[in-house]
């Protein structure tokens, strides 16, 4: 065939690089709605659920189960089943109903039924449901942390210069899963240097992860992960019973935690069971929330190439984010996952959150170049902080980040780097050379910095593991080490969990360590007027981007 | 017994030409050998997307390993097991991104033995998840390292006594795997039998292998799932 020149070129732009493939119900390739889905249905015999979705308890797998015995409220279930799916989704859109009125009515349907309400949406409905649901009243963001060379070195300053910007919180992980202990450290320090407050969390293997908890060396975690079929959880050694065990060991040393789920993860471990992605990440959802978690990081997530291959896919991916803020749960709404080849792709798609606001936009932003991403590329990156900071400018719209300047990014990067110098030195961990601090201070990724002692870096993280070093001993090597200030905020973050009150739904700190959250700040938007508004000094914040014309300089 | 094997293959290969039909026209290789291309290079290649809807399998044909050996405990403290995926060389015979799985196993094997330890290869028939994997081949190896390999190329170095999830070192993104990477793969392992300081495989990374390669690995996963056999559990596997 003699080929037409402008579709040679079509062929050739970057969205036809990404994996698109046809719906497959069988094997849970579609997204919002699959054949395979059950009708709602729920049937209370004692103060029991017998019934559900089609299901007699007798057939229920655990997954039913823990949803029919802590997910829905049964006193409210039967008054909610007999409202139309069309009707709770119209309540949802109406500025009149309030968002108390629809966590009320919502408590008491089923996953199918949920399922059922979000397909009457379309997407600018679901950002308004969005809009109306998010739990705080003020939007939020969330940076990884990380870099190729799993240099604490690097993951402190770019804490630091992520703070300064805006993130609430920060997330790191490893390339080498045994520097965790280190990276952990790094990100704790950096993070307070940018900004006091910041929450941070080290995604690691689950049990190690809880050990860094509840030693101090992070202020919450985010990587409980839930599935939406029974074979996926138990292939993944787990049960919904395990998470919410394990939920509750977070609980009990006062430290924040959210669940981890998202469509397309049944589909990539196959078996999906036939279902949709939307249907099963709402089992996912009502297994979060029966399990008593305050929120979840969801939006497909790492999967997000499975619901992106599948038409409607993004719609269902807002479409989930919404189930989570419906049934009351924080929402970190993912982001976090290099998603497309095309810049317009990616951004659009982008767009579902950033527009209403959701309690964390993104779960996370890389705050570093993507080539040092270790969760596989975020859909954002440090690279993109300008296009970002303007879009905020262009739409007035809050995305939870700030305009910054070179002179206070070089500073809180060169502070985090020497503050982490000087804590290792003082514990006695593994060297960091004046160069590297330099060398780190400037940087824009890991091709920037020198490499480090590997072998003596992991000496390091097994010996603060063997020692039983925790936050405490970072405030104390701190305080020593003359970074008083540093040490009194790692302290102040320490404190967080003997009161408590960040485990509220959605809780972020502000500077001055107050607790901003679901509770004391909720979202109280009921239509132009009301809500959040972007106004007043972060209205002015957000338009001192830099590269502004001087009149002057013409 | 040949002809039916010869005959089951035949079929098999035929699926999965057409299932991989749609994937290969988008990263446009020809013959499915080397290194996914700029995009387009297969003319209207939406056309000839295969629409699965109504089937319940991949591959029509399940392999049966009931006259298998099973997998023994090895005793020698010089052991590296290598765990193979359930479709490991049989329904797949290439990574995700093409490199001939003979020709990893081949590297890895050989990386084991020019650090004078011994490679025992097993395939798992009752996990398709990596780490399992893995921790199974290091529970059944002699010194307790273990190395898990998914068909589509994703790896783990494993030990007898770590956390199913925890890992030595794990190789998450199959798509920049190299031939050389298993083969550095083989030494580490070795290494760790040795109880050498290790210096890991130095991470990669390429953003854009998701979007790229995401749906490609779910249809090789559920190729490999597919073939599961837990009443078999484990068998000895030549390779």
């Amino acid at each position: 065939m003699k080929r037409s020149k402008r579709i040679e070129i079509l062929d050739q732009r970057p969205v036809n690089l990404d994996g698109y493939i046809n719906e497959w119900p069988e094997m849970g390739f579609v997204a919002m709605k699959s054949p395979y889905d059950p009708a709602p249905s729920i049937r209370i015999r004692d103060g029991k659920v017998v019934e559900l979705d089609g299901k007699v308890r007798e057939e229920f797998d655990f997954i039913d189960q823990f949803i029919a015995d802590y997910a829905i409220r049964i006193d409210r279930a039967e008054k909610s089943m007999s409202v139309s799916s069309l009707d709770i989704a119209r309540m949802i859109v109406d500025i009149h109903v309030s968002r108390k009125e629809i966590l009320e009515l919502v408590s008491g349907i089923t996953p199918a039924k949920m399922a059922e309400v979000i397909n009457h949406l379309n997407v600018v409905e679901l950002m308004m449901g969005m809009q109306k649901m998010r739990a705080r009243k003020t939007p939020g963001n969330q940076a990884h942390i990380t870099n190729l060379k799993d240099d604490p070195v690097q993951i402190a300053a770019d804490a630091a210069e992520g703070a300064l910007r805006g993130f609430a919180e920060e997330e790191t992980t490893m390339g080498v899963a045994r520097y965790a202990p280190l990276s952990s450290m790094a990100l704790l320090i950096g993070s307070q240097i940018g900004r006091p407050g910041v929450l941070t969390q080290c995604s690691a293997e689950e049990a190690t992860e809880l050990e860094l908890g509840i030693r101090g060396l992070t202020t919450y975690a985010e990587t409980l992960s839930v599935y939406g079929t029974e074979k996926v959880f138990i292939d993944g050694d787990d049960t919904p019973y395990s998470k919410a065990f394990l939920n509750s060991a977070y609980a009990s040393r006062g430290l924040k935690v959210r669940f981890t789920s998202g469509s397309g993860s049944e589909v990539l471990m196959g078996s999906s069971e036939k279902k949709s992605m939307l249907y099963l990440e709402c089992r996912c959802l009502y297994a979060t929330k029966g399990a008593g978690s305050q929120g979840v990081q969801n939006g497909s997530v790492s999967c997000i190439g499975v619901p992106g291959a599948v038409p409607g896919g993004i719609r269902e991916v807002i479409g989930e984010n919404l189930v989570a803020a419906l049934l009351g749960l924080e929402c970190a709404s993912s982001n976090d996952q290099s998603f497309s080849n095309s810049d317009m792709r990616r951004t659009a798609r982008t767009m579902l959150q950033f527009l209403p606001g959701t309690d964390f936009i993104f779960s996370g932003y890389a705050a570093e170049p993507n080539y040092d991403n270790m969760f596989a590329g975020s859909n954002f990156d440090a690279e993109d902080f300008d296009d970002y900071t303007v879009l905020q400018r262009d739409m007035q719209v809050d995305g939870g980040l700030r305009p910054v300047t070179e002179e206070e990014v070089i500073r809180v990067r060169n502070k985090a780097a020497k503050a982490v110098q000087a804590v290792f030195r003082q514990l006695g961990l593994s060297p960091i050379s004046d160069e590297q601090v330099e060398a780190v201070t400037y940087a824009h990724g890991s091709k920037d910095t020198l490499s480090r002692d590997v072998t003596a870096d992991l000496m390091a993280a097994e010996d603060v593991l063997k020692r039983g070093i925790t936050g405490v001993d970072v405030v104390k090597a701190l305080a020593q080490t003359g970074y008083k200030d540093v040490a009194e905020s790692v302290l102040n973050m320490l404190k967080q969990r003997v009161v408590g009150d960040y485990m509220q739904t959605s809780a972020i700190l502000d500077k001055e360590f107050h607790v901003l959250s679901g509770v004391n700040t909720p979202n109280d938007y009921m239509g132009p007027g009301t809500g959040y508004r972007v106004d007043g000094e972060r209205w002015e914040e957000i338009k001192r981007i830099p590269h502004i014309i001087d009149p002057q300089d013409i | 017994m040949q002809v039916t094997e010869e005959l089951v293959r035949q079929v098999t290969d035929a699926v999965l030409e057409e299932m991989k039909g749609r994937t290969e026209a988008v990263s446009g290789h020809q013959g499915g050998t080397g290194q996914a291309s700029l995009a387009g290079t297969y003319p209207g290649g939406f056309a000839k997307a295969a629409s699965f809807a109504g089937r319940d399998r991949i591959n029509p044909v399940k392999t049966s390993y009931a006259d298998y050996p099973r997998a023994r405990q090895g005793q020698d403290p010089k052991e590296v097991v290598i765990g193979v995926g359930a479709a490991f060389q049989r329904e797949i015979k290439k990574t995700i991104c093409g490199i001939p799985l003979d020709d990893v196993l081949k590297n890895i094997k050989a990386g084991i033995e020019e650090e004078g330890m011994v490679p025992r290869v097993v395939k798992i028939l009752d996990t398709s998840d990596v780490c399992f994997m893995a921790l199974e081949a290091a529970k059944l190896s002699g010194s307790g390292i273990g190395i898990g390999i998914q068909s589509k190329g994703t790896t783990v170095i494993h030990q007898k006594d770590l956390y199913p999830l925890s890992n030595l070192e794990l190789f998450p993104q199959a798509p920049l795997m190299t031939l050389e990477t298993y083969r550095h793969i083989g030494q580490n392992a070795a290494k760790y039998v040795k109880g050498e300081q290790v210096v890991p495989v130095p991470s990669e990374n390429d953003p854009m292998s998701r979007p790229r390669y995401q749906v490609k690995a779910a249809l090789m996963h559920i190729a490999e799932t597919e073939q599961l056999d837990p009443e078999v559990g484990k068998i000895e596997w030549e390779g």
